[in-house]
Parts: structure tokens; C-alpha cells; sequence
């Protein structure tokens, strides 16, 4: 097939993937966009295969299986709360894709009589660069979410030195290949120093900010194979790797503004160690008297409202009790009891993973609420129900100006008339904060085990 | 096409892209953030064009066979997963019911 008929076709992959992000504006039909997509891929593969000159088919078609098998075996076995590993590790492995193609066409292009093109020897040294810190970074945050290695941030003094000192070995390199000097061994040293310097630039963020990391190093590996689409000059590479470096920008911005602090900080912030010295302050404070209660009062209250408001965390997650939640969902809304979920944009471990695993327990998406629409609901909600949420409702993020998470916007379940709160015990959350809203004397706590605590409303409900 | 005339009619495409890209990007709700990450996760997955192209066209001995075979591997691995991945997901996500419905879920 000749260049222009191919890159006819590759025009199709890219509407394709257009369209399937379109259809991603609704749950409705995200699913057949997804599909199209997936087709669309299948064009360019197939089109791939039919390029005149193609040599090697087998070879292709073996690590085609070798890969595609593996992915479609983790894709199929990975359970819903493992799913922001399991994109990092998908998002690495195209990462370390990109930086290989460009190591190989530099080993293609050299030695090349009198100097390469600028704009080829550098789209060369972006893709090594970007997909190995891709690769590397992905890796680590594969192993931390993974807990192959610790969550908590790992800090060091000089820290910050080293990672610039690494960083800026790499853009020598790079800038004396792009002014033309012809030695493969930079491309590599620099692809290896890309590589350390994604590893050294994750190791310290926590586990409750792999949110953002992930969805920026999605945004990398897209750049990543923009760039790689520059030197092989081919448009279906440029335009789906840039549709993947819009969208990981655009949802690292909303990540950082949900968290209320800046992707600097984030990325340099060493988050979880500010918050454990916090922590320390917070809890010689102390604070009010914290008001418990048994299944069976809330299981009343619950049954008799008129409007309940469920706030899940990652913690509901952990405990694996969604299934739980929902069951006591469709009691109380048999009993005529209106239903709602209020999801936070940071809930889970990356963006809009509550609403994954919610959808999992087969709870109707028209049941989630974002932010916003839950915020307004409040007020007119008679019990709001926190299962293993805690940041993301403490209410000292609107009114304490020195709190670690001042500024985050949050649920603000204390307009709510009663404000539950299923709690193991008066631990304080994943960022070692300490809630105001446990003393609200609206709040009443029902300790125990989440899964044990709503199986127990669950009876309870059953016997009224 | 001369290289020069190539290279901006690639940077404009690219210019392009970025808006498109935001534009369509934020009309995807919060609650389909995860499959937007792991949807458009597969879509980079398209550097699998680019592996076969070093594998089958840009042969130069061993050392190049050993690169394009991995890097097919590895792009194949994220298109694949991330496919998948994002169809499972996308599977869950039902309006009311899920018995009485439709397996595509778009039946209220």
C-alpha cells in the first residue's frame, strides 16, 4: 500500500479515537465509543501490515501475541480497586515503547552524511526522554499502589539537587545530539539518566497523590508518541499522542484544583511527611465529645428519612463493601426513601475511581452526584452516611486557615440534618489529619468494621 | 513534499490537536474520569505503528530486531490492556436495573 492511501486510513484511526472520547460524554454510549476506538486501532494495525517494504511479519505477529496476550490476561483478571495500577503499568509499558522506537531510529539514521534534521534529532531525544521518565515513573507508581514497595513518600536530603543535577545531565545530552553530534551512547545515557530521574521524581510522592502523578505520566506518554510520530513523520502517531497530552494535562489541572494545591506541589511537595508533623500538632489540640451510636438508632433514622446521602471513600473500597452499601440502598429506597451517592472528584486512588467501583455493586450511575450537585443538595438531606471517607468532608478545609488541606473544596455534608459517620475507630485519616466533624454535635459515629457495620444496618433495616 | 513543508503542516496538526483534544476532553463528566484515563491510555497505545514500522522496515541487524521486537511487545501489551480494561469498566456503568436490561446498558 503507498503512503497516501495508508495515511488515508490512519485519518480514520484518528476520527475514530475522536469519536470515542466524544462518546465518553455520557455513560449512555461511552461503551460503543470505546469499541470504535478499539476498531479504529485495528485499521491502523492492518494498514501497518499492508505498507509496502514491510519486512518481519512474523516477528511482529509473535510479540503482538506475547504483548496482547499478557495485556488481555492482566486486563481480565485485575480487580476494580486495582485499576490505577494497572494504568500505570499499561501507561509505562507505552511509554518505554516510544523511548525504544527512538533509540532504534537513530541507531537507523546514523552515521548520517553532514548533520540530521533539527526537528528529527530532536523529536529523537523528546520521545527518549519523555517515554523513559514515563517507563521508569510508571513502574514505581505500578510498585507503591501495588505495595510492592512502601506508599509513604521517600525524602532524602539534597533531594531536589539530585533530581535537577540527573535532569540536566539528560538535556545536555539531548541538546548536543539536536546541535549534531552523531554518537548513539548519548541517546542511550540519556534515555538511562530519563529513566533514574523518573524513578528518583515518584519514589517521594505518597500514595494518596498518585492521583495526579498517574494522570500526568499518562499525559507524558502521550507526548511521548507525539514526538515519536515527528520521526517517522506520521500523522495518526502525532494527533492520537497529542488527544492523550491534552486530555492527561486537562485531568492533572482538575486533579491539582480538586486537592486545592498546584501540581509543583504535588510533584515536589513530599505531601504525606507535612502532614504527619501536622498530624502531631493536631492531636495534642484535642478535641470535643464525639457522640456513638448503635446500628439499630441509625437503622431508625435511616428508614424514616426522606432523603439519605451516601459519601463513600476509598476506605469503603478497602473494606470491600460496596456491595454492602448499595444492598442497604435499595432497602431503604424500597421503603420510599430517596438515594444518593456523593462522590469527591479526589475519592479513590485515581480521578473518578469511586464511581468505578461503585458501578461494580451495579448501583445506577444516575444515583452518582459530582461535587457540585451533591454540595446543593445538602441542605435539604436528612442523613448523610460517611463510609470510610475523611479529607474530603473535614470541614476545617473551609474554616481553618492553617490546616494542611485549607482551601480543598469539599463535601459539605454538615448541612446535612444528621451527618453519620461509619468509622473503624478515632484513628484520623490517610493524610493524618484530624475531622472537627467527628465533634459536631450533628454527628453521630457508629464504630466497627464499614462491611460489618452495614451488614448490621442492613438487618436492622430488615426488621423494622 | 519538501522536508520544511512537511514539518509545518505536522506542527499545525499538532497545534490543532491540543484544542481539539482539551476541547472534546472536558465535555467527559468526573464520573468517567477513570475510563477517560484508561481509554485514552489505549489510544496511546498507537506507538504500536510505530514499533512495527522499526521492526519491519528500518531492519538494520540484530540490535534494531532486538529494539522494534520489545517495543512491539510492550505497545501491543498497552493496546490491548488498555481496551479491555476500559470495556470492562465501561461495562458496569447501568442507568437502573441491571437485570431487565439490555447488555450494551443503554435501556433505562
Amino acid at each position: 500500500m503507498g503512503t497516501n492511501l495508508s495515511n488515508l486510513f490512519y485519518l480514520l484511526t484518528i476520527a475514530t479515537f475522536i469519536l470515542a472520547l466524544r462518546f465518553l460524554s455520557s455513560p449512555a454510549h461511552a461503551r460503543r465509543g470505546n469499541q470504535i476506538g478499539a476498531a479504529g486501532m485495528l485499521v491502523a494495525i492492518g494498514v501497518t501490515f499492508a505498507r509496502s517494504g514491510l519486512t518481519s511479519y512474523w516477528e511482529i505477529v509473535l510479540g503482538m501475541v506475547v504483548g496482547g496476550g499478557f495485556g488481555a490476561f492482566a486486563a481480565r483478571k485485575v480487580k476494580m480497586t486495582a485499576m490505577p495500577q494497572m494504568v500505570a503499568l499499561f501507561n509505562g509499558v507505552g511509554g518505554g515503547a516510544a523511548a525504544l522506537i527512538s533509540l532504534a531510529e537513530l541507531h537507523r539514521l546514523l552515521p548520517a552524511p553532514g548533520r540530521l534534521h533539527v526537528d528529527i534529532a530532536l523529536s529523537i531525544v523528546l520521545s527518549a526522554l519523555i517515554g523513559s521518565v514515563s517507563f521508569a515513573g510508571s513502574m514505581i507508581a505500578f510498585a507503591k499502589l501495588q505495595e510492592l514497595i512502601g506508599g509513604r513518600p521517600i525524602t532524602y536530603p539534597g533531594q531536589q539537587f539530585v533530581n535537577a543535577a540527573v535532569i540536566g545531565l539528560c538535556l545536555a545530552a539531548g541538546i548536543a545530539l539536536v546541535a549534531g553530534v552523531q554518537r548513539e551512547w548519548l541517546l542511550w545515557g540519556l534515555a538511562a539518566g530519563a529513566s533514574l530521574f523518573g524513578i528518583l521524581f515518584v519514589l517521594p510522592i505518597g500514595g494518596a497523590d498518585m492521583p495526579v502523578v498517574i494522570s500526568l505520566l499518562n499525559a507524558f506518554t502521550g507526548l511521548a508518541a507525539a514526538a515519536t510520530g515527528f520521526e517517522l513523520e506520521n500523522n495518526v502517531l502525532i494527533v492520537s499522542g497529542m488527544l492523550v497530552g491534552a486530555s492527561g494535562t486537562l485531568l492533572t489541572m482538575k486533579m491539582g484544583r480538586a486537592m486545592n494545591r498546584s501540581i509543583a506541589n504535588v510533584l515536589f511537595g513530599a505531601f504525606g511527611q507535612v502532614t504527619a508533623e501536622a498530624a502531631a500538632v493536631a492531636a495534642g489540640e484535642g478535641g470535643g465529645t464525639v457522640r456513638s451510636a448503635n446500628a439499630e438508632d441509625v437503622a431508625v433514622m435511616l428508614a424514616y428519612a426522606h432523603k439519605v446521602v451516601f459519601v463513600p471513600g476509598y476506605g469503603l473500597a478497602v473494606a470491600q463493601a460496596q456491595h454492602d452499601v448499595h444492598q442497604l440502598a435499595d432497602l431503604l429506597e424500597a421503603k420510599g426513601v430517596e438515594i444518593s451517592y456523593a462522590i469527591h472528584p479526589v475519592a479513590g486512588r485515581m480521578p473518578g475511581h469511586m464511581n468505578v467501583l461503585l458501578a461494580e455493586a451495579n448501583v445506577p450511575y444516575t444515583q452518582l452526584e459530582e461535587m457540585d450537585d451533591a454540595n446543593s443538595e445538602f441542605p435539604r438531606t436528612d442523613v448523610a452516611v460517611v463510609v470510610g471517607a475523611n479529607d474530603v468532608v473535614n470541614p476545617d478545609a473551609r474554616n481553618k486557615p492553617g490546616s494542611p488541606i485549607y482551601g480543598m473544596p469539599i463535601l459539605n455534608v454538615d448541612d446535612a440534618q444528621v451527618v453519620v459517620v461509619l468509622k473503624r475507630s478515632m484513628n484520623p485519616g490517610f493524610a493524618g489529619i484530624e475531622n472537627p466533624l467527628f465533634y459536631n454535635p450533628k454527628t453521630v459515629m457508629l464504630f466497627g468494621d464499614a462491611k460489618a457495620s452495614l451488614s448490621q444496618l442492613i438487618q436492622d433495616v430488615k426488621a423494622l | 513534499m519538501s522536508h520544511g513543508i512537511l514539518l509545518v503542516f505536522e506542527v499545525t496538526i499538532l497545534v490543532l490537536t491540543v484544542f481539539l483534544g482539551f476541547e472534546v476532553i472536558s465535555k467527559v463528566p468526573t464520573l468517567l474520569h477513570t475510563p477517560l484515563m484508561s481509554g485514552t491510555n489505549a489510544i496511546h497505545g498507537i506507538v504500536i505503528v510505530g514499533a512495527m514500522l522499526v521492526l519491519g522496515l528500518g531492519h538494520k541487524g540484530p540490535f534494531t530486531w532486538v529494539i522494534g521486537f520489545i517495543a512491539v511487545v510492550l505497545a501491543s501489551a498497552n493496546v490491548v490492556g488498555g481496551f479491555v480494561v476500559t470495556d470492562r469498566m465501561l461495562e458496569m456503568f447501568k442507568k437502573r436495573e441491571p437485570a431487565k436490561e439490555t447488555k450494551d446498558g443503554t435501556k433505562p
